[in-house]
């Protein structure tokens, strides 16, 4: 076995360290370590100064081991990696001890108290250091074909933005044609564009693009690998199975709208849904005298708490252009709260005021109740019950998850949220990425989103998945996990189902059924290597033998 | 009754958020007793009942496991995981004789600077009350 010759480098980082705690006595006592053959005060060690002796050090006392005693390691731990691989020594047998923020600098008061504290950490960085091994960095090619799956304004429209860039794209749709929500939809607020303008112009930049494949009644079966090389099985409409491999997917599969079966007596015929109207009033069969509408229908109670977002501009959209049509016809709109945010969308509402939709806030606690073509509500203004009649009763429900997104999330392996909808990696640092490298999301499959929306999001879906296309590899830190005994590994399959990244999946082999660790997709948690109750799962850079070399030498003093 | 006792504590901090909040515990310069010597992983998914262990054997008188908030996480639901974990081992400590007091989870997120002096502290100072486990019945 090789030698291990570690140099540890006590940084005084001017007096934020130096100043209140003794750094010549921590370098003294680092030398009296276990595999310890030099030992340095740097006066402050990131500093060009600091990074030499550094690299002298290594030098000249043939150092395999650096330990440096300063500051946190999620700002530094590049730089002295960096100073490694100057001085020819693998970056992943550097091993740094936070002597600044967990010591010096909230132990000011007791020099000799955080001076011991400093020594304690020295040892314990020591003991993990003579245990390091090195590490090489993972580097797996990336195919540039994409998957889209849904054919929606998000999905076409990434599909398109995909094609501008030169990439092939390999679009899924479930139904029989493209298009998605917008076939049903007539005028798009604000400012009441037509939906099939909008989604006609889609289908067409779509196909006419020679790099766009579009398969329409189609399903996604199976999905296998990881970011970069995904093979993905498909069923097709004409009853054949089509193989698909792609280095990045886009998740546009949309929502569905709320059937408020049970609901203020909804029948689909004179008691419907906001999007039953739109489908009228794009047919333009639409002449009755009164019309109520009843927000939140099915929507912000207990079972389903949130707010649809698009439903009262929606509404109010309708509600203006049935008024501006025919200004005879009474319209009312029934709500407990109005979201119109924007300049536009309060816009929209002092204009629906204007042309004479009226609004009548409803009071939670007393619902309005169904009479015989008509409905009474309690009027909070007017302090009492009104009665409305009304020949079309529009019930405005909320979207709703799609029954078919749990399936699609597990084949993905990528997760939902408590209302069924697909949840991003970070609310505010990732919103239109998966945690899961390589898959991303736009348009309402996330959340209620309305075309512009969904437009924009399927845009920077496109820009952050060709990231990976554009540079054609992806490099991965090597901590990760690795099966580093396969004889111990039962198959069980825990780690495949506890990891959150699909970077395990459990294969036959001749020995039988093994995990196999797909590094690449691997972010290095921990939770297989902590889980694996035999022990064949090593985690690179925080192995069991090395947090228990720390953990022994908390105490060994 | 266990003065002049300075209690020694191991902390389990994953990256994200609770070492996190240890450093700007640091640059905040919020003072907390020195007792505690943090372990850096990477997600408190990784900390295992046996590391717990071991660092009750290895003459710890107190662990500290420090995670980010649930739905914090790094990796989606590592904390979760450990969460988990550590209900059973500290029904464990409990039954070995360590006592479970002597094991904590704490949730501390990066923006938390303050929160983590004061979880050290109280800790610390539970600890020091319970005595050092040293000389107890370890098993
Ligand atoms: S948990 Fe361990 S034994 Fe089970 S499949 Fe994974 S590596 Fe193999
Ligand atoms: S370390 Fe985490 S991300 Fe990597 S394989 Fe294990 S569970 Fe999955
Ligand atoms: S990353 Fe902090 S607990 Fe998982």
């Amino acid at each position: 076995m090789e030698e291990v010759r570690i140099g540890v480098f006590v940084c005084d980082c001017g007096s934020n360290i130096a100043g209140f705690l003794d750094v010549p006595e921590v370098v003294t006592y680092a030398r009296t370590l276990p595999n310890v053959v030099f030992a340095k005060e740097n006066l402050y060690s990131c500093s060009e100064t600091g990074i030499t002796e550094i690299k002298n050090g290594v030098k000249e006392n043939n150092l395999t081991r650096v330990v440096v005693a300063s500051c946190t390691p999620r700002t530094h731990e590049p730089t002295f990696r960096s100073a490694c691989v100057e001085a020819d020594l693998n970056p992943f047998y550097f091993e740094m001890v936070n002597i600044r923020e967990h010591c010096s600098w909230v132990h000011m008061q007791d020099r000799e108290k955080a001076t011991d504290k400093a020594k304690d950490l020295v040892r314990i960085g020591v003991a993990k250091a003579a245990l390091l091994e090195a590490q090489e960095s993972i580097v797996a090619n990336v195919n540039t074909r994409v998957l889209v799956i849904g054919g929606g304004v998000a999905g076409l429209t990434a599909a398109v933005s995909f094609s501008r860039r030169g990439f092939e794209v390999v679009l899924i749709e479930k139904e029989r044609k493209p298009g998605g929500r917008l076939n049903d939809l007539y005028m798009l607020y604000p400012y009441n564009i037509k939906a099939s303008d909008v989604i006609e112009q889609k289908i067409s930049d779509a196909t006419s693009s020679p790099l766009i494949e579009i398969h329409t009644s189609s399903v996604i079966k199976s999905v296998k690998g990881y970011v970069g090389n995904y093979e993905v099985c498909v069923d097709v409409d004409d009853g054949k199975s089509l193989d698909i491999s792609c280095g990045v997917i886009v998740v546009a599969t949309g929502a569905s709208v709320l059937e408020p079966w049970g609901l203020y007596n909804y029948d689909g015929q004179n008691i419907i849904t906001q999007l039953e109207l739109e489908k009228r009033l794009k047919r333009g069969d639409l002449s009755v005298g009164s019309i109520v509408m009843v927000q939140c229908v099915g929507a912000r109670i207990e079972k389903r708490n949130y707010c649809s977002k698009i439903c009262c501009m929606t509404a109010i959209k309708n509600a203006t252009l049935i008024k501006e049509a025919n200004s005879g016809t009474n319209i009312f709109i029934l709500y407990e709260d109005i979201q119109c945010y924007g300049v536009e969308g309060e816009a929209l509402l002092r204009k629906a005021k204007e042309v004479g939709v009226r609004f009548v806030n409803c009071d939670t606690a007393k619902p309005p109740a169904m009479g015989d073509r008509s409905i009474k509500v309690y009027h909070q203004a007017l302090g009492r019950e009104v009665e409305l009649r009304y020949d079309l009763l529009v019930l405005s429900t909320p979207m709703i998850a799609r029954e078919d997104a749990t399936a699609l999330s597990r084949l993905l392996r990528v997760p939902t949220d408590e209302s069924g909808f697909f949840l991003e990696a970070h609310v505010k640092l990732r919103p239109i990425d998966f945690a899961t490298d390589g898959i991303y999301l736009c348009g309402s499959a996330h959340w209620p989103a309305d075309v512009r929306e969904s437009i924009s999001q399927a845009m920077g879906a496109v820009a952050r998945a060709s990231i990976h296309l554009t540079r054609g590899f992806v490099e991965v830190d090597p901590i990760v996990s690795t099966l580093a005994d396969e004889d111990l590994c039962v198959g069980c399959g825990l780690c495949a189902a506890l990891c959150p990244y699909g970077a395990i999946e459990i294969i036959e082999t001749p020995k039988g059924k093994k995990a196999n660790m797909i590094s690449v997709a691997c972010k290095g948690c921990g939770v297989c290597g902590s889980t694996c109750y035999h022990r064949a799962i090593k985690m690179n850079h925080f192995s069991n033998e090395q947090i228990s070399a720390q953990i022994a030498a908390v105490a060994g003093s | 009754m266990n003065k002049g006792f300075e209690p020694n504590i191991v902390g389990f901090a994953c990256n994200w958020c609770s070492y996190a909040g240890a450093d700007l515990a640091g640059t905040s310069r919020i003072k907390y007793p020195p007792n505690i010597k943090i372990i850096r992983v990477m997600c408190t998914g990784r900390v295992t009942p046996a590391f717990i262990l071991k660092s009750f054997q290895n003459g710890a008188d107190g662990v500290l496991v420090a995670g980010c908030h649930p739905g914090d996480c790094h990796y989606i639901a590592g904390n979760l995981k450990c969460e988990k974990i550590m209900d059973v081992v500290k029904r464990l400590v409990g039954i070995l004789g360590i006592g479970k007091e002597r094991l904590r989870l704490e949730w501390v997120s990066a923006s938390e600077g303050g929160r983590f002096a004061d979880v050290v502290t109280e800790f610390t100072e539970q600890v020091r009350e319970l005595g050092p486990l040293s000389g107890k019945s370890q098993g």
